[in-house]
C-alpha cells in the first residue's frame, strides 16, 4: 500500500466523526521504484494532507520531508524527488491501519488493507 | 454452472469469486479480452479530459486487476478496491501498479471527499442488489456506497459503472439509488437490439449538466468484431418457447416434427395427409 492510498483513506465507520488520518503500524516496509512522473505530483498536491502524508511517511522510516510544503516548492526538482518517493515508492507491506477515534485496526497483509466492516460498525 | 446462469444468484460475491473462478480472470482469453473491452468503453465515458495529466482513479470491484492494466496503459493511477480476496490475490500475482483494498461497496466507501478524479467499475455494482444475507438491505447498501461516491468525487467527476441489471426493476433500483444521491447522468445501453452484445453502463456525473453520451449500436446493428459477442457474466438469453401455445393443434405438432425427421435425412417418414393425427376410432 502506498503512502498516496493512505492519503485518501479514512475510517468508514458508522458515526466515526474524526477518522482521519489512519495511524500506520508498520511491520514491513518496501521500497519499489516507479516511473517518476511530476505533472501527475503537481496535478495531485492539492488533494494530499500534507501532515498526514509526513506523519505516514514518518511511521515507515522516511523523515526528509519538509514540515509544511506549498505550491512554489512544486518548481523545486529536489523536493519534488522527496515527494515523489515517500508518495508513490515506500509500500506498507505488512502492518496495521488504526483509526484515531475508535482505536479500530484494519490489518495489511501482503500490502492488501483489509477494511471489511462488521456489520454493526456499519 | 450454465451459461445462462447469474452468479449474482448462486452465492455471495466473496464466495462465488473463489481461487477458481480467479483463475480465469487471468487465464481464460476470452474473460481478459472482454474485460479489457469494457474497461476501454467505460474510460470512453469517463471523458477525462485530454491534456495527458495522469488522474488518480478508483476502480471499483477491481477484481484480478484487469480493469486497471487497462489505466496503467493510459497512464493514469488508480486504487481498487474489492470483496474477494483471491481475486486480489491474483492481481497481487500479477504486480498490478495500482494500490489494492479488501472492501465491501455496500458499507460505503472509506474514501477522503473530493479527492478523486473519476471511478469506473466493470460489472460489480450489480451484486449490491443481493439480499444475501438477512442483515443486507439492497437499498441501504445502494445508498451508502452512491453517497460515498458522490463524496469522494471531485468536482466535474465522472463515475462509469458498467452492470448487468438482472431486470428492469433492478436497473431503476440502481438508478434511482443513484440519482438520489445527487448524480445527474443515467443509463447509457450499447447495442440495445441485441440480446448478447447489450451492455449497461451507469454514466454519473458531479454537477454540471453535460449531455449523456451516445450509445453505441442504436441503429440494431451487432458489433463488428465477433469478439464482441459477449456471454461473461452469464446474462440471460431469452429460452426459446417450444410450441405455440393455443395455436398450436395437435395437429400441427406432429405435421412439423414429420417435416422436421424429412430435413433430417429420415426416408420412412409417411407422407402427410387428411388422416395425419386423427383420432382413432374407440373401437379399435
Amino acid at each position: 500500500m502506498k503512502l498516496l492510498t493512505h492519503n485518501m483513506l479514512q475510517c468508514h465507520i458508522k458515526g466515526v466523526k474524526n477518522g482521519y488520518p489512519l495511524k500506520i503500524e508498520a511491520e514491513k516496509v518496501e521500497e519499489r521504484e516507479q516511473d517518476y512522473e511530476p505533472d501527475f505530483l503537481r496535478h495531485i498536491f492539492p488533494r494530499i494532507n500534507w501532515d498526514a502524508l509526513r506523519e505516514g511517511a514518518a511511521a515507515m522510516g522516511i523523515d526528509d520531508l519538509p514540515e509544511s510544503a506549498s505550491e512554489e516548492l512544486l518548481e523545486d526538482d529536489e523536493f519534488l524527488k522527496k515527494f515523489h518517493h515517500a508518495l508513490l515508492e515506500v509500500h506498507l507491506e505488512e502492518g496495521a491501519l488504526v483509526c484515531p477515534e475508535t482505536g479500530r485496526k484494519f490489518p495489511v497483509s501482503d500490502g492488501i488493507p483489509n477494511l471489511l466492516l462488521q456489520e454493526d460498525e456499519c | 454452472m450454465g451459461r445462462n446462469d447469474r452468479p449474482e444468484i448462486s452465492a455471495p460475491p466473496e464466495i462465488f469469486y473463489n481461487e477458481d473462478e480467479a483463475r480465469k480472470y487471468s487465464e481464460n482469453s476470452r474473460v481478459v479480452s472482454i474485460q479489457t473491452q469494457l474497461t476501454e468503453r467505460a474510460l470512453e465515458l469517463l471523458a477525462l479530459p485530454d491534456d495527458g495529466e495522469p488522474k488518480l482513479l478508483l476502480d471499483l470491484g477491481c477484481g484480478s486487476g484487469l480493469s486497471g492494466e487497462a489505466l496503467t496503459e493510459r497512464g493514469h493511477v488508480w486504487l481498487g478496491l474489492d470483496i474477494s480476496k483471491a481475486m486480489l490475490d491474483v492481481a497481487a500475482e500479477r504486480e498490478v501498479e495500482g494500490d489494492l483494498c479488501l472492501h465491501d461497496l455496500g458499507h460505503g466507501l472509506p474514501i477522503r471527499p473530493g479527492t478523486v478524479d473519476g471511478a469506473i467499475s466493470i460489472s460489480a455494482v450489480q451484486w449490491l442488489c443481493n439480499a444475501d444475507t438477512s442483515k443486507n438491505d439492497p437499498r441501504k447498501r445502494l445508498r451508502r456506497f452512491f453517497e460515498t461516491l458522490y463524496a469522494c468525487l471531485a468536482k466535474g467527476a465522472r463515475a462509469v459503472l458498467q452492470v448487468y441489471p438482472a431486470n428492469t426493476e433492478q436497473a431503476a433500483m440502481m438508478t434511482n439509488a443513484a440519482m438520489r444521491a445527487g448524480f445527474s447522468g443515467g443509463l447509457v445501453v450499447d447495442f440495445p437490439h441485441s440480446t448478447r452484445a447489450k451492455k449497461y453502463f451507469l454514466v454519473l456525473m458531479v454537477g454540471g449538466t453535460a449531455a449523456l453520451p451516445q450509445a453505441r449500436g442504436m441503429d440494431g446493428g451487432e458489433p463488428e468484431d465477433e469478439e464482441d459477442e459477449v456471454y461473461v457474466g452469464h446474462r440471460k438469453t431469452k429460452r426459446r418457447k417450444h410450441g405455440h401455445g393455443d395455436k398450436d393443434s395437435k395437429r400441427d405438432w406432429i405435421v412439423r416434427k414429420k417435416q422436421q425427421q424429412r430435413t433430417r435425412g429420415y426416408t420412412n417418414i409417411k407422407p402427410d395427409s387428411k388422416y395425419t393425427g386423427r383420432k382413432r376410432k374407440d373401437r379399435f
